[in-house]
C-alpha cells in the first residue's frame, strides 16, 4: 500500500489550523466573553504543536506552545481574553505560517519580538489575578528509586520520556545505576540495564509521581520515600491545599466540558464522510472527461453521417452519459466561497487598523459554490475591490457621523448563482465613486476626448483602465493606479463581467459575473469563411438572419436594426480577412455582456457544440479575438471568439463611425 | 486474523504517521476524526484496540473512553492515549477510565508498535 508523504499532510493540516485558528480568534474579537472560541483557538494551537513537533517542525512547535500556554491560561479562567491579546496572537499566527512554509529559515529575531508581545498582552491583563498567589509554596524532597523490566523497551516503554516528568514536578537530581550492565560479550542491546536513583525537590503532592508512573507501574519496581519537608513547616499543610485546590478546580472544569453531551455538528458529521482527492487528480480527471467529450462528438459525427440506426443509438446514449459524466465532474470541483470570503476577515480587520476606520464586513452566500480554479484566481482582484472599497469608499467615522451615517462603515461581501454564472457583489455604504473626478482624470490621461458623451456605465468602467487612479494621495493600501486594471484583466481571463454602480453618498457596488466553470462550455459553432468557430453559447442572445437588402443598406454602417434598436455590428469575414465570397444567406449571432450588445455577421451556424477549452500558446497571448481553442469531431481545430473583446471592440467602432458623423 | 485497530485524532497528519507504522506492522487501521466519530466507528465495527488522542473537537478522548465502556461489544477493549498531554492528573482520569497504556507526543513509530503488540498480546 502506498501512503502519501506526512510532511505533505501535516502542511495542508497546518495551513487549515491556522484558517482555524484565525477564525477563532476574529470571532473572539468581537466576543472577548465567547469560550467556545477560546476553546477552538486552544486546540488549534495545541494540535499544530503536537504535529509540528512529530515532523520536525521543532521552531514552529516551541514558538506555538507559547502560545497554547497564553490561551491554555485564558481557557482556565487565570488571565482574561483582550483584544491586546487577540491582535498578539494573530501576528503569531502569521509567523507560524513562515515556520510551516520555511522551517529551515531564520525565524529566530522574530519569533522572539513577537513572544515579547505576547507575554506583555497577557500580563497587562492578568498580572493581578496571579499575583496573590505568589508566596513560594513548600516543598518536599522525596528520594526515588526505580528500575523497568528488561525487556520495557520492546515492550514500547521509553524511560527518557518518564524522567522528563519528573523533572516537570520540580528540582530534581537524577543518577542512573549501571551496576546492573553486564559484561560486553553478554550485553544484549535492546534490553534495559539501568535502573535510575532520582532526589526530587517538588512542592508537589506525593500521588504526582505515582501519576507520572501510572502506566508502567504494574511491571516495575518503585521505590518513593519522603526524607524531609523543607523549610517553612507550619505552612506545609495549608499552602499544599491551595495548590491543590485550582488544580481540581480546573479538573472539574474540564470534567464538565467533557461530559457534557457533545453536540454532534451536522457540518463535522458530515465532513467525516469525505474523501480526500489532491487537486491535480481531479485536473487529471477533468482532462479525461474533456478528451472523452471531444472523442463522443467525433461518434456522434460519425454517427450522424451513417444509417446505422445501431450505432445510432449507441452514440446517442455515450452523448448522454458524457454529458452526465462531465456535470458530475464539474460538481466535484466546485468548492464553496467560504475559503474565499474567509481570508476577508482578517483583511478588513486589519485595513480598519490600518486606515483608522471602523470597518464592519457582512459576508453573505458562502455557501455558493465555484469551480476550483475560478476560486483560486478571483481571490487577488476580490482583495483589490475590498480594499479599494476600505480605502476609497468608506469615510472616517467623523465623517460618516457628519453625514448622518452610522459610525461603522459596511462592506457587503455577496455570492450568489444566477444560471452559468456566479455573481459575486462588493457592496460598500461609502461615498460613492464620484463621477466627476472619474472624468476630469481620464480626460486629463487622455482616456477619452473632453466632453465625450458617456454612459455611467462606461464612466465607471474607466477605472479599470491601466495608471488609472482617482487618489489624489497615494496610501499604503491603495491608489497607485495598479489594481484596478489588474482586476479587469483577471475577471477578462475568467471570462467574466464586471457592472458598477454608484450613487453619489449613498456607496457603491462592484458586482463580478464569472462563469461557473472554465474547462469545457457550451458554444455555437459557426462558420466563417472556410473555418470554424465557437462562440460562447452563455453570450448568445439570438440568430437571425441577414437579409439581403438589410445587407446592403447596412452597407458602410455600422449598426443594424434589430425590432426597433439599433445594434452594432461586426463583419467577421472582414474581420478575419477570409477573402471568401459570403454566402447567400449570411446569419447575425447577437452576444451580449450583460448590458452591451453586438452582432456577429457569419456565413453558417452549425450548431451547438460541446467545447473543450484548450488555451492559446505563450505565442499568441496578446491574440484578444480568440480566447482559446478546441478540438472538433472531426479533429479540426476551432477557435473560440472571446466575447467580452468582441462587444468591446463592436462598441468602439459604432463610436468612431458616429463620431466620423 | 490481523487486528482490528481504531486511531482517533484530529490531526491528519497523526493520523497518517499512526496508520502507516500501523499497516506496516500488518494491523487493520481504520481512522476516526474526534470522539463522536470513534464513537460511531465504534458502532459500526469490532475492534481490537483504540489509539487515541486526547484533546479533540466535539468529543475529547477520555470522553469517548468512558463512553465505549458503555458500549457492549467494547466494554473491555484496550485503549492507548497518543498525546501531548503528561499531566498526572489526566493520567490518573485516563487509567480510572480504563486506558491501559500511555505514549507521549512526539512519539516513535516503532514506540507505537511495540505498546501496541504488548497489550494485544496479552
Amino acid at each position: 500500500m502506498s501512503f502519501p508523504d506526512p510532511i505533505a499532510v501535516f502542511r495542508t493540516e497546518a495551513a487549515e489550523l491556522l484558517e482555524q485558528i484565525e477564525a477563532g480568534l476574529l470571532d473572539l474579537n468581537v466576543n472577548l466573553g465567547d469560550k467556545d472560541q477560546v476553546d477552538a483557538v486552544f486546540r488549534g494551537l495545541h494540535t499544530l504543536k503536537g504535529s509540528g513537533a512529530m515532523f520536525g517542525f521543532e521552531a514552529l512547535a516551541a514558538f506555538t506552545h507559547h502560545c497554547e500556554t497564553a490561551f491554555d491560561r485564558v481557557r482556565k479562567g487565570e488571565v482574561p481574553a483582550t483584544h491586546a491579546l487577540v491582535t498578539a496572537v494573530l501576528e503569531a499566527k502569521d509567523h507560524m505560517r513562515a515556520l510551516v512554509e520555511t522551517p529551515s529559515g531564520d525565524h529566530e529575531a522574530m519569533s522572539e519580538a513577537l513572544l515579547v508581545n505576547l507575554r506583555r498582552a497577557v500580563d497587562g491583563g492578568g498580572d493581578a489575578a496571579t499575583a496573590p498567589a505568589a508566596a513560594p509554596p513548600a516543598q518536599t524532597l522525596y528520594k526515588i528509586r526505580f528500575s523497568l523490566p528488561q525487556n520495557a523497551m520492546a515492550n514500547g516503554t521509553n524511560p527518557l520520556p518518564l524522567l522528563d516528568e519528573l523533572r516537570d514536578l520540580g528540582t530534581c537530581r537524577i543518577v542512573a545505576d549501571r551496576s546492573g550492565i553486564p559484561s560486553l560479550d553478554e550485553l544484549v542491546p535492546t534490553d534495559l540495564h539501568i535502573s535510575w536513583d532520582v532526589e526530587l525537590l517538588t512542592a508537589e503532592p506525593r500521588s504526582a509521581i505515582d501519576d507520572v508512573f501510572i502506566f508502567v507501574m504494574d511491571d516495575m519496581e518503585l521505590t518513593v520515600e519522603e526524607i524531609a519537608a523543607q523549610a517553612q513547616a507550619p505552612a506545609v499543610i495549608a499552602p499544599a491545599s491551595v495548590a491543590a485546590a485550582p488544580v481540581a478546580a480546573a479538573a472539574v472544569v474540564s470534567a464538565a466540558a467533557a461530559s457534557a453531551p457533545a453536540p454532534v455538528d451536522a457540518k463535522t458529521a458530515k465532513a467525516n464522510e469525505n474523501v480526500r482527492v489532491p487537486a491535480e487528480k481531479l485536473d487529471e480527471l477533468m482532462d479525461r472527461v474533456g478528451e472523452l467529450v471531444i472523442a463522443q462528438s467525433r461518434l456522434s459525427q460519425l454517427a450522424g453521417g451513417s444509417g446505422d440506426l445501431t450505432l445510432r443509438a449507441v452514440s446517442e446514449d455515450v452523448e448522454r452519459l458524457s454529458g452526465e459524466l462531465r456535470d458530475t465532474m464539474m460538481v466535484l470541483r466546485m468548492v464553496p466561497v467560504t475559503h474565499l470570503f474567509s481570508r476577508f476577515r482578517r483583511l478588513v480587520h486589519d485595513l480598519a487598523n490600518e486606515t483608522g476606520k471602523r470597518i464592519e464586513l457582512i459576508t453573505e452566500g458562502e455557501t455558493t459554490e465555484v469551480d476550483k480554479s475560478v476560486i483560486e484566481r478571483l481571490a487577488d482582484p476580490l482583495v483589490h475591490l475590498v480594499r479599494n472599497s476600505c480605502d476609497h469608499g468608506l469615510e472616517t467615522a467623523d465623517e460618516r457621523l457628519a453625514t448622518g451615517k452610522t459610525e461603522a462603515g459596511h462592506i457587503h461581501l455577496s455570492a450568489r448563482q444566477q444560471a452559468g454564472e456566479v455573481i459575486i457583489t462588493i457592496k460598500d455604504d461609502g461615498r460613492g465613486i464620484n463621477k466627476d473626478r472619474v472624468r476630469a482624470k481620464a480626460e486629463s490621461s487622455g482616456l477619452i476626448a473632453a466632453n465625450a458623451s458617456l454612459t455611467d456605465q462606461e464612466l465607471y468602467q474607466l477605472i479599470f483602465q491601466p495608471g488609472f487612479s482617482t487618489a489624489s494621495e497615494v496610501t499604503n493600501l491603495s491608489g497607485r493606479g495598479v489594481g484596478m486594471d489588474v482586476v479587469k484583466r483577471t475577471i477578462d481571463a475568467l471570462r467574466g463581467t464586471i457592472n458598477v454602480v454608484s450613487r453619489p453618498g449613498e456607496g457603491s457596488e462592484i458586482s463580478l459575473a464569472i462563469p461557473l466553470t472554465l474547462a469545457i462550455i457550451d458554444g455555437l459553432l459557426v462558420r466563417v469563411g472556410n473555418a470554424r468557430y465557437v462562440i460562447p453559447l452563455s453570450a448568445v442572445e439570438e440568430c437571425l438572419e441577414l437579409s439581403v437588402e438589410e445587407d446592403m443598406r447596412s452597407r458602410g454602417r455600422s449598426f443594424i436594426s434589430l425590432r426597433d434598436s439599433l445594434v452594432p455590428f461586426l463583419r467577421l469575414r472582414d474581420l478575419f480577412r477570409t477573402g471568401t465570397k459570403p454566402d447567400q444567406f449570411q446569419k447575425v449571432v447577437v452576444i451580449s455582456t450583460g448590458s452591451e450588445r453586438v452582432g456577429l455577421v457569419v456565413d453558417q451556424i452549425i450548431g451547438d457544440h460541446q467545447t473543450v477549452i484548450k488555451g492559446m500558446s505563450k505565442l499568441h497571448h496578446d491574440v484578444a479575438t480568440f480566447s482559446g481553442a478546441t478540438i472538433l469531431g472531426d479533429g479540426d481545430v476551432a477557435l473560440i471568439l472571446d466575447v467580452g473583446h468582441l462587444v468591446a471592440e463592436g462598441q468602439q467602432q459604432e463610436a468612431h463611425l458616429r463620431a466620423a458623423g | 486474523m490481523s487486528a482490528n485497530i481504531l486511531t482517533v485524532d484530529d490531526s491528519a497528519s497523526i493520523r497518517l504517521t499512526t496508520r502507516v507504522a500501523l499497516s506496516n506492522a500488518g494491523y487493520q487501521v481504520t481512522e476516526a476524526v474526534d470522539g463522536v466519530d470513534g464513537i460511531a466507528k465504534l458502532n459500526a465495527g469490532q475492534f481490537d484496540l483504540v489509539v487515541t488522542d486526547l484533546n479533540m473537537p466535539n468529543m475529547d478522548g477520555l470522553t469517548m473512553i468512558r463512553e465505549l465502556r458503555k458500549l457492549t461489544a467494547h466494554t473491555g477493549v484496550p485503549v492507548i492515549f497518543l498525546t501531548t498531554e503528561s499531566d498526572g492528573e489526566i493520567k490518573q482520569q485516563a487509567k480510572a477510565a480504563g486506558a491501559t497504556g500511555w505514549l507521549t507526543k512526539p512519539f516513535d513509530p516503532e514506540s507505537l508498535v511495540k505498546i501496541v503488540k504488548k497489550v494485544l498480546g496479552k
